[in-house]
């Protein structure tokens, strides 16, 4: 019951933040220099062909009506139309959200595959060489830019030993999950990165507190201390890194969807800077926001199951 | 106690720095051979990193190319070496800035607390709202690409994690005795400020800077690899390898030689930042 109050209270905490993140992002987009309209048609665009869109687009109107029409859409989850593509911005997001969504989720299971036993065995065997080896292994991975890392396994895997696809998302499921492995991978390397070190000074910091030796002065077998008192405790701080630096990997998402070609949000929004398509913009980061701020709700919720000494407030 | 700490501060002179934190030592070696790559390239190379060349495009690494060339017959070669004081630079003062503007809002918040803070954490929450890249491109589109844009935008995302952890330090340090006694002096707030509670909360700064440098050259030339940030035909890393990306299948060299380098700077600036953590904490300890 306290759990589903803090929600709701937080939910509602988060209206404000939304309103102000719209805000702003409207504000920004009005920002640019020049006539929208006659950036979005073009040099060779006729006045008339501007004033039309101008009308279109509402820019005749003042700043407020124009915010007020805006937000009044917004809540109806209509976020204009997208000039170049000619259908509005929300169809596009609704096409496009599930490629990102499977590019989060398949770079997750990535990034537990290759963090976890990692970090554990670091922290296990700390200052011994192995420890050694998958530090300076992280700091690696925290030094390298994701776009390199791409177009090398690119290099690797898909023209050298053509494993995986180049370029695209394909027809079949089959295809998409193919052709998620090599950008699930890049993402994974930059976060586990992360993930890595806070697990290792976790197990460091549980094998040396009172609870373990307690446990071990009891006789338990070093087996059952891992797997019950180390393992267990130090995932939970690792457990709410992880489901951060998922909100994180949504921003990750529009270079790794960029270099891979992968039709998904991120894409989309390098895209419409690119053909200065701002309605897209604007609906892209504002669906950014909203998820972001869902996924830090979500990851105070699982801390508390978790870790029942947490109070949810 | 005394005999005890005494006998630590002989141990710590006798053991030199270089064994106490290797990680700072090679990180710092690696950190000063690129700084004199940056401010000497003349000494690495004597090709023009944009002169075109139409007889040798995209050449294979030789002897006379040793990272080979580009699709416009320029020596990559020359280009990484000349890109390095770009990304170097984007690197450093993009963290510069926030780092200074960060702590400061960061010791007014934290010391003065009440609404100065309450507003600044609510603006704090505002940014913490957005992905970092994602607010960074909205930002570059609305300034337009370019450099000026790149650091506009990095200097407005940067200065959050500074104020959120000089913050921190503040609330626990203002209420300890040695300045609760400058207060009863009649110290002004300023003095107080800068003269004592500065110095005691600037060491994580400091190692979140050096980490942070590293983001903001990975930042800075992510943003250029999607054509943001550095214009052509400045050399920089990220743009090389944007201009690799379509000769990925004939012309590797392109591509991987630029990474390299960058990892290697990146690695350089994560250590210096893994060893003076090392040694700050101790010191603290």
């Amino acid at each position: 019951m306290n759990n589903l109050n803090y929600i709701i209270k937080r939910l509602l905490q988060m209206i404000p933040v939304l309103f102000i993140v719209t805000v702003i992002v409207f504000l920004l987009m009005r920002l640019i220099p020049g006539d929208p309209a006659a950036l979005m048609l073009g040099e060779k665009a006729s006045n008339e062909a501007i004033e039309a869109l101008r009308i279109k687009m509402g820019l005749d109107k003042s700043l407020f009506t124009q915010f007020f029409i805006f937000f009044k859409d917004l809540l109806h989850f209509d976020l204009g139309d997208s000039i170049r593509y000619s259908v509005p911005v929300a169809d596009l997001l609704k096409e496009r959200i599930p490629v990102t969504v499977l590019l989060t989720i398949v770079s997750t299971f990535f990034t537990i595959i290759i963090s976890m036993p990692l970090g554990y065995l670091a922290g296990i065997k700390k200052d011994k060489p192995t420890d050694q080896v998958i530090r300076i292994l992280a700091l690696l991975g925290l030094s390298i830019p994701s776009f390199w890392i791409a177009l090398v396994l690119l290099l690797i895997f898909g023209v050298k030993f053509q494993l995986f696809p180049v370029s695209g998302w394909g027809i079949t499921w089959a295809d998409h999950l193919r052709s998620l492995i090599l950008p699930g991978i890049t993402q994974a390397i930059g976060v586990s990165a992360i993930v890595v070190r806070n697990l290792r000074n976790n197990v460091v910091d549980i094998k040396n507190s009172d609870y373990v030796d307690y446990a071990k002065s009891k006789g338990l077998s070093n087996k059952i201390i891992r797997e019950r008192h180390i393992i267990r405790n130090a995932l939970i701080p690792t457990t709410t890194l992880l489901s951060l630096k998922i909100a994180w990997m949504l921003g990750g998402s529009v270079i790794i969807e960029t270099v891979f070609t992968l039709p998904g949000v991120g894409a989309l929004l390098v895209n419409g800077i690119y053909s200065r398509d701002y309605s897209i913009v604007q609906g892209v980061v504002i669906i950014f926001v909203l998820v972001v701020q869902v996924i830090n709700l979500i990851t105070d919720v699982i801390y508390s199951i978790l870790d029942p000494r947490v109070k949810l407030q | 106690m005394n005999t005890n700490s005494n006998k630590d501060k002989l141990d710590k002179k006798r053991i030199p720095l270089w064994k106490r934190s290797p990680a700072f030592t090679i990180g710092s070696i690696i950190i000063l051979c690129i700084f004199i790559i940056a401010f000497f390239p003349g000494i690495f190379t004597s090709i023009n990193p944009t002169e075109i060349n139409a007889k040798e495009l995209l050449k294979a690494p030789s002897p006379q190319h040793l990272f080979g060339t580009d699709h416009l017959g320029r020596d990559v070669y020359a280009r990484v070496i000349w890109g390095t004081r770009v990304d170097l630079a984007v690197g450093i003062f993009a963290m510069l800035i926030p780092f200074i503007v960060g702590t400061a809002l960061g010791l007014i918040s934290g010391y003065y607390g009440g609404k100065i803070d309450a507003i600044l954490m609510r603006i704090l929450d505002i940014f913490m709202a957005f992905p970092y890249m994602v607010l960074a491109i909205a930002i570059v589109a609305v300034i337009g690409a370019g450099i000026t844009g790149l650091y506009i935008s990095m200097w407005l995302l940067g200065w959050k994690e500074y104020t959120r952890l000089v913050r921190s330090e503040v609330l626990v340090v203002k209420n300890m005795e040695y300045i609760q006694a400058v207060k009863v002096l009649g110290y002004s707030d300023g003095r107080i400020l800068l003269r004592h509670i500065l110095p005691n909360v600037l060491s994580s700064s400091i190692v979140y800077g050096a980490s942070d440098i590293v983001m903001c050259m990975i930042a800075g030339a992510s943003l250029s690899f999607l054509g943001l940030g550095v214009q052509a035909p400045t050399p920089e890393w990220g743009a090389i390898i944007s201009g690799g990306k379509s000769f990925l299948s004939t012309a590797w060299w392109i591509t991987v030689f630029p990474g390299l380098l960058m990892a290697i700077t990146g690695l350089g600036f994560s250590l210096l930042g893994d060893g003076l953590s090392d040694i700050l904490r101790t010191k603290s300890h």
